[in-house]
C-alpha cells in the first residue's frame, strides 16, 4: 500500500476552517428562511432579511459571516480501515488550524489563559479541541469542524441534579438558561443539550447536539419528543431575534444523551448563534478529499 | 414600527423622535471605539482628536490592514455593549455623541443619560460582520493608532443598517420589556412544559 500523506490531513483542516466561516451549511439557512416565514413581528422580520443578507455577502465575496472566528473544534472519526497516525493527526489538525487563521487572514481568538497573551493563530496548549471517535466498517477519516465564537460559548451552562429531582428539573434547567443568555448568543441559534453521563461527557455531548444539521431529530421517540417540547417552551417566551422580541427564539434544540450514574441527572446547555457554522472534510486512503457540511 | 433614513450629524429633534422598535439606516460618519479606547480615552484623560457631537459610535475591535498610510477593511464587526456602560454617560455628555451602536445593550445609568442628552442606543444584527463592512465604504482616519485594535476610527458609511432602536431618549429599553414579557409568560410556560 502507498503512503498515507498527512498533508493531506492539514489541508482539510486549514479548509474546513475557513469552509466553516465563510459558508453556512444549507440546512441552516433552510432554517432561517423557514423561521422568517414564521415570524411575525415587523422589526423582527428585519433582523432576518438583515441576516440573509450577511449570508450573501459573504458568499459572493467569500468572507467571514461573523466577525469572532472562535476557538477551534474538530470532532474527528476514523474508520477502522484507514491507514492512521493519530499523534500525526492531531500535530495536523493544530497546524491546519493555524495556516487557516495565517493565510486568509483572519484574527486569531486563543489566548493564554493568565497573561493573555494571544499567538494570533487561533492555537496553543490544549488546542485545537479534538473529539475522536471511530467508526467500524469504514476506510475514511471524517473531521467535522465547528468553530465557536464567544457570544454563545460564555453562556454555556451544567448541572448534576438528583435523581429525584426527575426530567422536569432537566427541562426547567434548559429553559431557564436560555431566558438568562437574553441577547448574547445571537439568538435565534441552536440549544445544544446534553442529558447523562458525567460531568465533562454531559457538556461534550451538549456540544455533539449543536453540531447537528438543523433541526435533526433525535432517533430517540422519548428525546424527541422532549427536544419538540423544549422547542416550544423557548419559542414561547417571545424573547426573539437578537432578543429583541419576535415569535422565533431558536431555531432547533437538538438533545445527546448518555446512561448515568443511578445517583446522578446531569444536565448541560451549549448554545449555538444564528450563524450556526460548521464544515466537514471526508479524507479517503487515496488522499482525495470531500468537502461538505 | 418607523422606518428612518437619517444622517450624520444626528440633531437632538431627530433622535428624540426615536421610539423603541423603530429601524434606523444612516449614512454619513460613524465612530468606531471600545473597551480601551475609553479607558484610555475617561480613565486616563486623553482628549478625543476629533469632535464627535451628533455622531453615533459603533462597539468594535476592526480588522484592518494598512497600505502605505492608508487604512483598509477587512472585517468589522460589533461586540457586547454591556461591558462598556460605565462610560456612556461622560460619552453622551462630554462628547456629544448622539447613537451607541453594539449588541446586547446597556443599563439603567446609559438609559437614564439618552434622556438627560438626547441619545439612543442602536442594536445591530449581531454576527452579520460581513453586511457591516461591506456599509463600511472607507476606513477614512484612525486615531490613536497605538490602541490598534482599540483604537479610535472614523468609518465613513452608506445605509448603515438595519438598527433597531433599543434604547429611546423617553425611558424606553426593550430588552427589559423583552425580558420583563419572558418572565410574565413564564408560569405559564412552565405549566405545558413540566406537566
Ligand atoms: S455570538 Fe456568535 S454570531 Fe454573535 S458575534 Fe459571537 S460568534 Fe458571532
Amino acid at each position: 500500500m502507498r503512503k498515507f500523506d498527512y498533508n493531506t490531513v492539514e489541508e482539510a483542516a486549514k479548509q474546513v476552517y475557513i469552509k466553516a466561516l465563510t459558508d453556512l451549511p444549507p440546512d441552516v439557512r433552510g432554517a432561517l428562511k423557514r423561521a422568517y416565514e414564521r415570524e411575525s413581528q415587523p422589526p423582527a422580520r428585519e433582523i432576518f432579511k438583515a441576516m440573509f443578507k450577511a449570508i450573501e455577502i459573504a458568499d459572493r465575496k467569500k468572507t467571514l459571516v461573523c466577525q469572532d472566528t472562535g476557538l477551534p473544534i474538530y470532532m474527528v472519526k476514523i474508520g477502522s480501515d484507514f491507514p492512521w497516525n493519530g499523534a500525526e493527526i492531531k500535530k495536523r489538525l493544530s497546524k491546519g488550524a493555524s495556516r487557516a487563521t495565517l493565510e486568509f487572514p483572519f484574527r486569531g481568538s486563543s489566548t493564554h489563559i493568565l497573561t493573555r497573551i494571544n499567538p494570533q493563530d487561533s492555537v496553543g496548549r490544549g488546542l485545537p479541541v479534538i473529539y475522536w471517535d471511530f467508526v467500524e466498517g469504514s476506510d475514511s477519516l471524517e473531521m467535522l469542524m465547528v468553530p465557536k465564537g464567544s457570544g454563545s460559548e460564555n453562556m454555556s451552562t451544567m448541572k448534576m441534579f438528583i435523581p429525584a429531582d426527575g426530567k422536569a428539573a432537566l427541562k426547567k434547567f434548559v429553559l431557564d438558561a436560555f431566558v438568562a443568555s437574553g441577547s448574547n448568543p445571537c439568538p435565534p441559534g441552536i440549544i445544544g443539550v446534553g442529558i447523562g453521563g458525567t460531568a465533562d461527557l454531559v457538556m461534550r455531548l451538549a456540544k455533539e447536539a449543536i453540531a447537528r444539521p438543523v433541526g435533526e431529530r433525535s432517533q430517540q421517540p422519548l428525546i424527541a419528543q422532549m427536544e419538540q417540547e423544549l422547542e416550544d417552551a423557548i419559542n414561547a417566551t417571545g424573547i426573539g431575534p437578537m432578543g429583541l422580541g419576535g415569535d422565533i427564539s431558536t431555531l432547533a434544540v437538538h438533545i445527546e444523551w448518555a446512561y448515568t450514574h443511578i445517583t446522578q441527572n446531569p444536565v448541560a446547555v451549549n448554545t449555538q448563534c444564528w450563524p450556526a457554522r460548521r464544515a466537514r472534510a471526508i479524507i479517503h486512503p487515496s488522499g482525495d478529499i470531500e468537502y461538505g457540511f | 414600527m418607523a422606518t428612518y433614513h437619517l444622517e450624520t450629524a444626528f440633531s437632538e429633534q431627530a433622535i428624540r423622535k426615536l421610539k423603541i422598535g423603530d429601524i434606523v439606516y444612516f449614512d454619513g460618519t460613524l465612530f468606531g471605539i471600545r473597551d480601551l479606547t475609553q479607558i484610555y480615552m475617561f480613565d486616563q484623560n486623553h482628549e478625543p482628536p476629533v469632535d464627535m457631537a451628533g455622531h453615533p459610535v459603533i462597539h468594535t475591535a476592526p480588522s484592518l490592514r494598512k497600505v502605505g498610510d492608508k487604512w483598509e477593511k477587512i472585517c468589522v464587526g460589533t461586540t457586547t455593549s454591556s461591558r462598556m456602560d460605565r462610560f456612556t454617560p461622560r460619552l453622551l455628555e462630554k462628547c456629544g455623541v448622539r447613537a451607541i451602536i453594539g449588541k446586547g445593550g446597556q443599563y439603567r445609568q446609559s438609559l437614564d443619560a439618552m434622556g438627560k442628552f438626547g441619545a439612543v442606543y442602536l442594536a445591530i444584527v449581531g454576527g452579520a460582520a460581513s453586511l457591516e463592512t461591506e456599509q463600511i465604504q472607507e476606513v477614512e482616519e484612525v486615531f490613536w493608532e497605538h490602541l490598534h485594535p482599540e483604537a479610535l476610527y472614523k468609518f465613513k458609511v452608506k445605509d448603515f443598517g438595519p438598527l433597531t432602536v433599543a434604547m429611546d431618549s423617553h425611558g424606553g429599553h426593550r430588552y427589559f420589556e423583552v425580558k420583563a414579557e419572558a418572565e410574565r409568560r413564564l408560569p405559564g410556560i412552565y405549566e405545558k412544559l413540566l406537566a
